[in-house]
């Protein structure tokens, strides 16, 4: 409710039209919001904390596909294969050649970036569902490449690694680590807005909205594709590398197909195309096996519980639960959670008066 | 080189690869009719296959029966999912109905691990004898009844598409919709059929690869083998997409070879195909015998 202007638009320049943060209760409610979630660990338990540890990193990884995806147009059935080898190198480097682990996480993020700019340049040629057939085999092929490589991931066994150092003071448990998955959501994510009103954002959602349009207006197709390719690996990376040093193991399993139909899920949940969407999106699909425990837990030792066997099976029904959700929100609600916080805010707006 | 092996492994890609045809096929009747890209081929292979196999052993119904009741529920299996879930997703981006299929996959594979279990479970014996030799080959006679189940589906399908008045009000539609349209051919009508024939299609082939293997989720594999297959031998060629899916079946076996003889790499049967689904797009974007959409604004 804070973003919507009192009365109207009444823009004077450039840049007050491209501005993130239109109005000044807006940029409140920013600060606002970021001192409410540095007080979070003072108020919620290891469980709470936890869970939003879990929404920062997975939320970064889905902003960077969101930035292929919703604004580029680009399809990748691969994401998670990404996130994965952000972890691994960030393990590896530190293990094998010591850098510090906070360093760590942006190499991880670099390094990451530069193989997937590898795999962004043939792909920039591909579009639609023979870009989503190529990136499914690519995460078929990075899947039995981690299996495969023992020197880099450690093979079956996986990898373990440590906790990040910052001046002598150990960030291993929830309520420190917490912060540093914060401020590199913060920095992650105004990255992105920021990027969406640069003159490269603005090529990338013309390439989404009619290439061939793009390309006529001067639009470089294949370097914007393959840009927009980093980017997302980027993300990826950064989110692979933080989800690594906060469960101090990585596993080669935890990368498969299913990790990567969960982030498109975060995607669409949240809203193609939506910045702040992107998280939101994460936010549901990490509580949604949470909710789906709960309501199991409800059920619990009741004819409902022994009849469907619930304790027993859960790791299925959360995965029903996910596919389930997709396609409820491609038929009901295909813009996402975006539009409905939007429709909110508009309600809100003129609350008593809004008929 | 081991001669036995290679011929017995060539023999395995011709049957598997006839299967992958086979499933291939209905994958791309969807495609050509609907225009949508099922990621959830495989798992009409899986329920098809827990279906019969319900019927079978906990009903304790004779094979044909059983069989029969399954090619009944698979089409209203089709129909449902049609007329569900796709139809609202008429005219979205194919972002969204790639991910509707997707979504629709790990709901059926997740549901068919809840009432089934995880662990493969076997058929009933079907056949008196377990294998039969041909030209100095163990070959199990399922497999031979497999071939031919797969020579005379294609059959079905040529004289479908050639001869029957549903099949011409398919191929109509698939040629442009507002033609057929126009003609007086009912285009939902056509795309709800598509679902049918293909959901009972891949049933019978996941039956097939069931009695063989037992049934696990291991099935829905087969659904992603298709890709491969539909890119080697275009995404709107029926013919092309049975080439191309007993090319995959003798490129699995074949690499599967070489590995055993002088790699040892392991895991080459399962991901060989994806490598050469690379190489391809990277030289044809739209597939080796895809037809290249000419845009215009």
């Amino acid at each position: 409710m804070t973003a919507l202007t009192p009365c109207g638009d009444w823009r004077a320049s450039y840049a007050a039209d491209t501005t993130i943060f239109p109005t000044r209760n807006s940029r409140i409610a920013l600060l606002l919001g970021i001192a409410i979630l540095c007080c979070a660990p003072l108020v919620f338990g290891r469980y709470e904390l936890s869970l939003l540890i879990n929404i920062g990193f997975l939320g970064i990884a889905a902003l960077g596909l969101n930035i292929l995806v919703g604004f580029t147009g680009q399809i990748s059935i691969g994401h998670a294969a990404f996130f994965g080898l952000g972890a691994f190198v960030s393990a590896y480097l530190h293990e094998r050649y010591h850098v510090p682990v906070l360093l760590c996480i942006p190499i991880a993020g670099v390094v990451t970036a530069l193989i997937g700019l590898v795999f962004g340049a043939p792909a920039a040629r591909l579009k639609g569902l023979y870009l989503a057939i190529a990136t499914l085999a690519a995460q078929f092929i990075l899947e039995d490449f981690f299996a495969r490589a023992q020197w880099f991931t450690g093979g079956v066994s996986g990898r373990m690694t440590e906790s990040p150092v910052l001046f002598g003071f150990a960030l291993d448990r929830d309520e420190t680590y917490f912060y540093l998955t914060l401020v590199w959501v913060i920095i992650m994510f105004v990255g992105a807005a920021n990027l969406m009103r640069s003159r490269d954002g603005r090529a990338l959602v013309a390439v989404r909205d009619h290439y061939l349009s793009a390309e006529m207006m001067g639009i470089n197709l294949a370097y914007y594709r393959t840009l927009s390719f980093g980017i997302a690996s980027l993300y990826a990376g950064i989110g692979g590398a933080l989800y690594a040093h906060y469960l101090l193991f990585v596993s080669v399993e935890a990368f498969n197909i299913l990790f990567s139909i969960q982030f498109l899920g975060m995607v669409i949940i949240g809203g193609l195309g939506s910045v702040m969407g992107s998280l939101m999106g994460a936010a549901f699909m990490v509580m949604l096996p949470e909710v789906t425990q709960w309501g199991a837990d409800l059920l619990a030792g009741s004819s409902i519980d022994r009849a469907l066997k619930l304790g027993a099976s859960i790791s299925f029904l959360r995965e029903m639960v996910v596919g389930a959700a997709i396609i409820l929100f491609l038929i009901f609600e295909p813009d996402g959670l975006a539009r409905r916080w939007r429709l909110i805010k508009a309600y809100w707006k003129l609350y008593p008066y809004s008929h | 080189m081991d001669m036995a092996l290679l011929l017995q492994l060539t023999l395995n890609g011709l049957i598997v690869g006839m299967l992958y045809g086979v499933v291939a096929m209905s994958f791309v009747l969807i495609y050509k009719a609907s225009q949508v890209v099922n990621f959830a081929q495989g798992e009409f292979l899986l329920v098809g296959a827990w279906v019969c196999w319900w019927f079978l052993t906990e009903w304790q119904l004779p094979f044909y029966a059983g069989f029969l009741f399954t090619l009944v529920f698979m089409m209203l299996f089709g129909l449902v999912l049609q007329v569900v879930v796709l139809r609202p997703l008429i005219g979205e981006p194919v972002i969204s109905v790639i991910m509707a299929t997707i979504g629709l996959g790990i709901f059926f594979q997740a549901l068919m691990k809840w009432i089934f279990g995880v662990f493969a479970k076997p058929f009933p014996p079907i056949f008196a004898m377990e294998q039969v030799r041909v030209l100095g080959l163990e070959v199990q006679t399922v497999y031979l009844a497999s071939l031919g189940v797969s020579l005379l589906i294609m059959a079905g399908f040529g004289w479908f598409f050639k001869a029957s008045k549903h099949g011409l009000a398919m191929r109509a539609t698939a040629f442009d919709q507002q033609v057929a349209q126009s003609l007086g051919v009912s285009v939902p009508k056509v795309f709800a059929m598509s679902w049918a024939i293909s959901a009972v299609v891949s049933a019978v082939a996941g039956v097939v690869v069931g009695v063989v293997n037992g049934v696990s989720s291991a099935l829905s594999f087969y659904g992603i083998k298709v890709f491969p297959a539909v890119i080697l031998g275009g995404l709107d060629s029926i013919l092309g997409a049975v080439l191309g899916g007993v090319i995959v079946g003798l490129l699995e076996n074949w690499a599967h070879y070489v590995d055993s003889q002088w790699l040892n790499w392991g895991n080459m049967f399962q991901i060989a195909p994806f490598y050469g689904l690379v190489l391809i797009l990277l030289i044809k974007p739209y597939g080796l015998f895809g037809t290249k959409n000419i845009e215009r604004v």
